[in-house]
């Protein structure tokens, strides 16, 4: 049985296969359908944590419970769980634990493009790292195995390449005959207090040495040797495009990047006259290698920077001579010339339009964070001055509060979604309340986390299971955590969401706004209504433009070929929210009838 | 770089519906007999920003990516998207496109024109190409959004996958309520 799979479809299946019990994620683009798939398996219990440690720590559990436990993340959740992480290599495992870190070199969805392959020798555990998505799924199974064998969780490298790439992969049974999960006091091993760690730490030691031996001869890790001129040592995506690029040249590909099997490097070093490492990023393997006394050629030739592809491959060797350079067609130069730029935007009806178009008109600094509403930024919105990491924003507006003005504070409003709020902005609005910050937070609450493609959260009242749950009562949660200032908001009337954010954002102490209109993907049933669309007439348009200035993709300029140009709305993109009809001073819009 | 892949490269704007025509491209591929390869960034792809699909697919397929100017078909969603994209084909290549327009911001608020004669253009640099109204098409199988449907029955014709490869693919791939008319579709497209 054959099926194409996604790298992120093939860990679902292998975590399947390998019987694995528990699967936990916060959601991240490149990582997100990994825990979208294992819900397909019902021997697999699924589950959103509000962010990355605690999805580590549930895997924690279950695996100190006797279950093998999957935790997927992107790369930057792995900064957030690594709290975790560096002890649980010190714990080892009970049940098998894998880590998922998908990486996203060329930052197609990320805030910064870190090498997590840095994470394993960091955190002295194993890092497997597959090239398409039957290695996708035969790695997670051997990492399993491999975490038991050798009492370390183990993490699995994926790149955007790999997990969002689709190939052919042949399924097989799951596993049978894991011992049954049951509790089991193990307090040496288990408890990491100094006098128990002090025994532990030898162990990892031990274990890397004895991995990075064995190593040698796993079957992940395989020479292939052809023309013996050139010999490239390599993993992940680069592997295919070295094969694609070079197919006569030998390689040594590595599925296993941490610890490096060295004694198998030596070895297809003496067999190749002129040695290579290809990688993204970091020089992590050459490094390594440079460091056993070996001469390799890596990153004087390739970019410290953004992904590599067939091209740049080719155009690294033939810097050197290798390859030669192939004739580019001459479309290339005239075609890209001019042409309108087209980059993302927020969708028509989104609740976060009008909100960043009255900060835009207020003039306020806007502390931003990550979430579909960092689109705030772009034109003709342009109202968010910073984006550093999940939940930063309202520690940033604290903060910069404490060195600016009175009359400057006014202008600080720290803006961040429901998901994200959850995931690590709570702590800054402790922090903020705690220490009398006099700035303003508006939680963007659009009932769903929804840049990474509609996942649930602690806030929507539903598990990934799909199975009806507590919903947070964010009013009474900032109550609790002492905000005196707390606003609803509509975000859809114009005149209430300006008023009020002046009003909090002028109260020289911490305020909260929420607003409560739901994102347009939710697909849930009664969650989003669209109303009657909006029609602009004609007659009454001047075409002053005024309902351009919200960036709706469901209004367009028409030029008047010689006459007043004037706005159209396109009745199958517009949702009704009503914003634009609130900018026209001339009456020009209204309901379709 | 002499392989004997297929090299297809599906563009567009991101919510038209890319992923699944190329899914289903990559699957008859499949059921053909051929190693697969697919690869797109879809992180913000419902975003509305433009979407490239690579699907590549022979007798071993390394890569997942299309290295640049070596794309055998072009398959258009959208005419400035298809133009964008043109770099990535080869000379001989073709070009299959919907004859759609769709304004991205800038040119919705005004600031720059939708560019003018890129049909015509296009068409100087690339014989083999055909520009298709995918929409008209569709609605007349029965429903507009069919039109991707209509367009990968018009790339099927370029490509060495036999019909009934196709056919069980899109019985794989397409909701059920939603087959007959897309089955009706690809073969209005496939007699272009």
């Amino acid at each position: 049985m054959k099926e194409i799979l996604s790298g992120n479809e093939a860990i679902a299946r292998g975590a399947f296969e390998s019987g694995c019990r528990v699967a936990c994620a916060y959601p991240g683009t490149p990582s997100t359908e990994i825990l979208e798939n294992t819900i397909n398996y019902k021997s697999i219990n699924s589950s959103w944590a509000p962010n990355e440690k605690v999805a580590l720590e549930v895997g924690i559990g279950a695996s100190f419970g006797g279950g093998r436990a999957l935790v997927t993340m992107k790369h930057v959740g792995i900064n957030v769980a690594a709290d975790p992480l560096f002890t649980l290599s010190y714990t080892g495992v009970n049940g098998g634990l894998v880590l998922v870190s998908a990486d996203d070199p060329e930052m197609h969805s990320s805030q910064n493009e870190q090498d997590n392959r840095n994470y394993a020798k960091f955190a002295k555990v194993p890092m497997l790292e597959p090239s398409d998505s039957q290695e996708c799924k035969d790695f997670t199974r051997l990492a399993f195995e491999l975490s038991e064998k050798y009492d370390t969780p183990v993490m699995l490298r994926t790149t955007t390449r790999i997990s969002h790439s689709k190939s052919i992969v042949h399924l097989d049974e799951p596993v049978t005959g894991l011992p049954e999960p049951k509790l089991t006091k193990n307090a040496a091993k288990l408890v990491m207090l100094p006098g128990n760690a002090k025994v532990r730490h030898p162990l990892v030691e031990e274990r890397i040495v004895k991995l990075s031996a064995d190593g040698a001869t796993m079957a992940i890790n395989r020479m292939e040797l052809r023309d013996s001129s050139i010999g490239i040592i390599t993993s992940g995506a680069c592997f295919q495009y070295v094969r694609e690029v070079l197919p006569e040249a030998s390689t040594l590909k590595l599925g296993m990047v941490h610890p490096l099997p060295h004694a198998l490097i030596r070895e297809f070093a003496s067999k190749v006259e002129r040695l290579f490492v290809v990688e993204e990023l970091d020089p992590f393997i050459e490094e390594q290698v440079k460091a056993m006394g070996l001469a390799v050629t890596g990153k004087e030739i390739f970019s410290l920077c953004g992904e590599l592809t067939p091209d740049r491959v080719h155009k690294a060797f033939s810097k050197i001579g290798i390859t030669t350079s192939a004739p580019k067609t001459a479309i290339a130069e005239t075609v890209s010339a001019k042409m309108p730029p087209r980059p993302p935007n927020m969708c028509p009806g989104c609740p976060h339009r009008g909100v960043f178009y009255t900060l835009n008109q207020l003039k306020a600094y806007v502390s931003g964070d990550i979430g579909c509403y960092t689109l705030g930024f772009l034109p003709p919105l342009s109202a968010m001055d910073t984006c550093v990491c999940m939940g930063a924003s309202i520690g940033m507006a604290t903060g910069v509060t404490k060195v600016i003005s009175p009359e400057e504070q006014k202008k600080v409003v720290a803006v961040i979604g429901d998901s994200t709020f959850l995931h690590t902005g709570i702590n800054g609005l402790m922090d903020m309340v705690y220490n009398q910050a006099p700035a303003t937070v508006i939680i963007l609450d659009n009932r769903i986390t929804a840049m990474t493609g509609r996942q649930d959260n602690p806030a929507t009242g539903f598990t990934l299971m799909d199975n009806p749950t507590n919903r947070i009562d964010f009013p009474l949660l900032c109550k609790a955590l002492g905000v005196k200032n707390i606003r609803l908001i509509d975000p859809f009337d114009l005149e209430q969401t300006r008023r009020v954010i002046q009003e909090e954002m002028n109260r020289p102490e911490p305020s909260v706004i929420i607003t409560d209109k739901p994102c347009v993907l939710v697909k849930r049933d009664g969650v989003f209504q669209p109303d009657i669309a909006l029609e602009v007439t004609e007659d009454k348009c001047v075409g002053c433009r005024a309902c351009l200035k919200i960036g709706c993709p469901a209004i367009e300029w028409r030029p008047g070929d010689g006459n007043k140009g004037k706005a159209f709305i396109d009745p199958l993109l517009c949702t009704g929210c009503d914003v634009c009809r609130q900018l026209c001073k001339f009456d020009a819009i209204g309901r379709i009838k | 770089m002499k392989t004997q892949i297929t090299n297809i490269l599906l563009v567009g704007v991101g919510g038209q519906g890319i992923l699944l025509a190329s899914e289903i491209l990559a699957e008859a591929a499949m059921l053909s007999g051929f190693d697969v390869k697919k690869s797109e960034i879809h992180g913000m792809s419902q975003r509305g920003g433009s979407v490239v699909s690579h699907v590549r697919y022979g007798k071993e397929v390394f890569s997942p990516i299309v290295p640049e100017g070596e794309g055998d078909i072009l398959f258009g969603f959208e005419l400035m998207e298809t133009y964008r994209s043109l770099s990535l084909l080869k000379p001989s290549g073709a070009v299959v496109a919907n004859d759609l327009q769709i304004s991205p911001p800038s040119i919705l608020m005004g600031n720059d024109i939708y560019p003018l004669g890129l049909a015509e253009s296009i068409k100087a640099r690339f014989p083999d190409f055909l520009l298709v109204d995918g929409q008209k098409m569709a609605e007349e199988a029965g429903n507009v959004r069919a039109a991707n449907t209509v367009l990968l029955g018009a790339v099927s014709r370029r490509l060495d996958i036999e019909e009934q490869y196709w056919m069980q693919a899109l019985e794989k791939m397409v909701p059920a309520r939603a087959l007959a008319i897309n089955q009706k579709a690809f073969l209005e497209g496939r007699s272009l």
